[in-house]
């Protein structure tokens, strides 16, 4: 059974493939990520993203971010970095979250990325699960 | 209409005081600055203060003197100290008040903020990931102009190298000693294209200017800088800002692209006639993409800018002239009042060693988290 997500709403499953869960205004027809909670959220409607989007700009995380709020299992000493970056879905939102890869310099803007789970290790919780990004070409 | 005036400024050096708090700091700012007008505590009118992380900047009261002044805390991001001149120049333009200190100071604890992803608005989880750094946002913004505009890693280089060439030149600076653009591009890689030395420090610094009516000014037989026009203005739909999940797929303007069109038309001058630049330089990637945000130049002409020295100290535009963030660190509270110190010292011609020939028309612009910016305009 796939870990717990690190929080409730980000994603759906379907077909083995996530999509993620972003909001639309009602009033403007604006779409942001996440879904707003509490009284915020009655504003919005879901809207599931396509699975494929395109790399807007990127970087890679090369020190430990603090604890807090930061809760990942490592230290200082084992800390492996991490690319990040903003995945445009073409006429709907920009989103910010992790990328998948081996090799960062293949990064480009304008690059396909897929929204994939990956499994997340954290100090507090055991194996959380979250959306990331990997290369689709 | 009445028009305001810097009578004095005052500063405590920035960079790490072990044995000072940051009020310490501040206070030491004030008074430096209340001497520099040869003026006493007691004919202050108002004042307006700020800290981030050193406390509420009115618990200098009881150390400058209990006189019932208004005091009043002014908290509002990296732009803190942008915010609490402007909050100074209304008081004595709307004509309530005709002398008053704005001051700021700040110490912060070492390597990058710690962001509370509550307190911005934000859920948990994105802090919990890893996502929540200022320094990721910088190096996201400036990947993506390099591209979109044809900026090198050379010439993010070479800014930080004009901010340790300055700095070196400013007694107020932290970081004193010039550092090669080799060693520069060489450092520890930060968050990519960002090296060690392309970022500034989180510091500890004071900073404080006394304002004044026209008129009062010339009662004290004083003179001193004019704030020709002065604007905070915080982000808009479409623009990219520090802890943001998601962007707007339309693009819009930034905050800093509209705080300095309004200062702009407020002074009635326009980029081409400053003589002298302060502009936010949290890495060289900011400075790379505030030249051109504030007017100073297109996108993409920075990198000839940068190769030909346009804005070092002997170049047509210096910009940065005590070294910036990036020689100065930030403390947050102070680091905007820094700047317009910086020009005032520029436009008083007591820049020793780094004056700007000839300086009449000085521009400062502060910007920060969670996305504003500050802008003010002086005139010798």
């Amino acid at each position: 059974m796939a870990a717990a997500a690190v929080a409730e709403g980000l994603f759906v499953m379907k077909d083995d493939q996530p999509h993620l869960i972003a909001a639309r205004r009602k009033s403007d027809g604006r779409v942001r990520f996440p879904m707003p909670k509490g009284p915020e959220a009655a504003l919005y409607e879901p809207v599931e993203l396509p699975a494929e989007g395109a790399l807007w700009s990127y970087t890679v995380q090369r020190f430990r971010p603090k604890t807090p709020p930061y809760i990942g299992a490592d230290d200082d000493a084992n800390f492996k970095p991490f690319a990040l970056g903003y995945i445009e879905f073409a006429g709907q939102v920009i989103v910010e979250g992790r990328i998948l890869t081996d090799d960062v310099s293949s990064l480009r803007i304008g690059r396909p990325m897929r929204t994939v789970v990956e499994p997340f290790q954290t100090s507090t919780r055991g194996e959380v699960s979250n959306f990331a990004f990997e290369p689709a070409d | 209409m009445t028009e305001v005036h810097v009578i004095g400024a005052g500063i405590h050096p920035f960079g790490r005081h072990p044995d000072k708090t940051g009020l310490d700091q501040g206070v030491f700012a004030v008074r430096e600055a209340l001497a520099d007008a040869g003026v006493a505590w007691e004919d202050i009118q108002f004042a307006f203060g700020g800290s981030s992380a050193a406390g509420a900047a009115d618990a200098a009261l009881p150390r400058l003197g209990l006189t019932g002044v208004q005091f009043i805390n002014i908290a509002n991001g990296c732009a803190t100290g942008g915010s609490s001149l402007l909050s100074g120049y209304w008081a004595i333009k709307s004509g309530e008040f005709d002398i008053g200190v704005v001051m700021g100071f700040d110490k912060h604890p070492r390597g990058a903020f710690n962001a509370d992803p509550e307190a911005s608005g934000l859920q948990r989880w994105y802090g919990e990931t890893g996502m929540m750094l200022t320094t990721q946002f910088f190096a996201m913004k400036i990947r993506r102009y390099m591209d979109l505009h044809g900026i090198s890693s050379e010439t993010l280089g070479r800014v930080a190298e004009k901010a340790f060439e300055n700095g070196a030149l400013a007694p107020h600076a932290w970081r004193r000693e010039p550092v090669g653009l080799n060693t520069i591009l060489g450092s520890q890689m930060l968050s990519d294209p960002l090296t060690k030395y392309m970022f500034c420090s989180p510091a500890e610094g004071g900073a404080a200017l006394i304002l004044a009516s026209d008129k009062k000014m010339r009662e004290l037989g004083l003179e001193g800088p004019r704030v020709r026009g002065a604007a905070v203005r915080t982000r808009v739909n479409g623009s990219f800002e520090v802890f943001s999940p998601s962007l707007d797929v339309e693009r819009g303007p930034s905050p800093t692209q509209i705080a300095s069109a309004a200062a702009f038309e407020m002074s009635g001058v326009g980029p081409s006639e400053i003589h002298v630049a302060q502009i936010q330089d949290t890495e060289s990637g900011a400075e790379i993409m505030h030249m051109a945000e504030n007017g100073f130049c297109a996108d993409g002409q920075q990198e000839q800018w940068l190769a030909e020295g346009r804005t070092k100290l002997t170049g047509a535009l210096p910009m940065n002239t005590d070294g910036g963030c990036l020689a100065c660190g930030e403390p947050v509270g102070a680091s905007g009042l820094r700047q317009v110190y910086e020009n005032v010292q520029q436009l008083r011609k007591r820049a020793d060693g780094r004056q700007v020939e000839n300086a009449r028309l000085a521009y400062s612009q502060v910007y920060g988290a969670p996305g504003l910016s500050a802008v003010a305009i002086l005139e010798a």
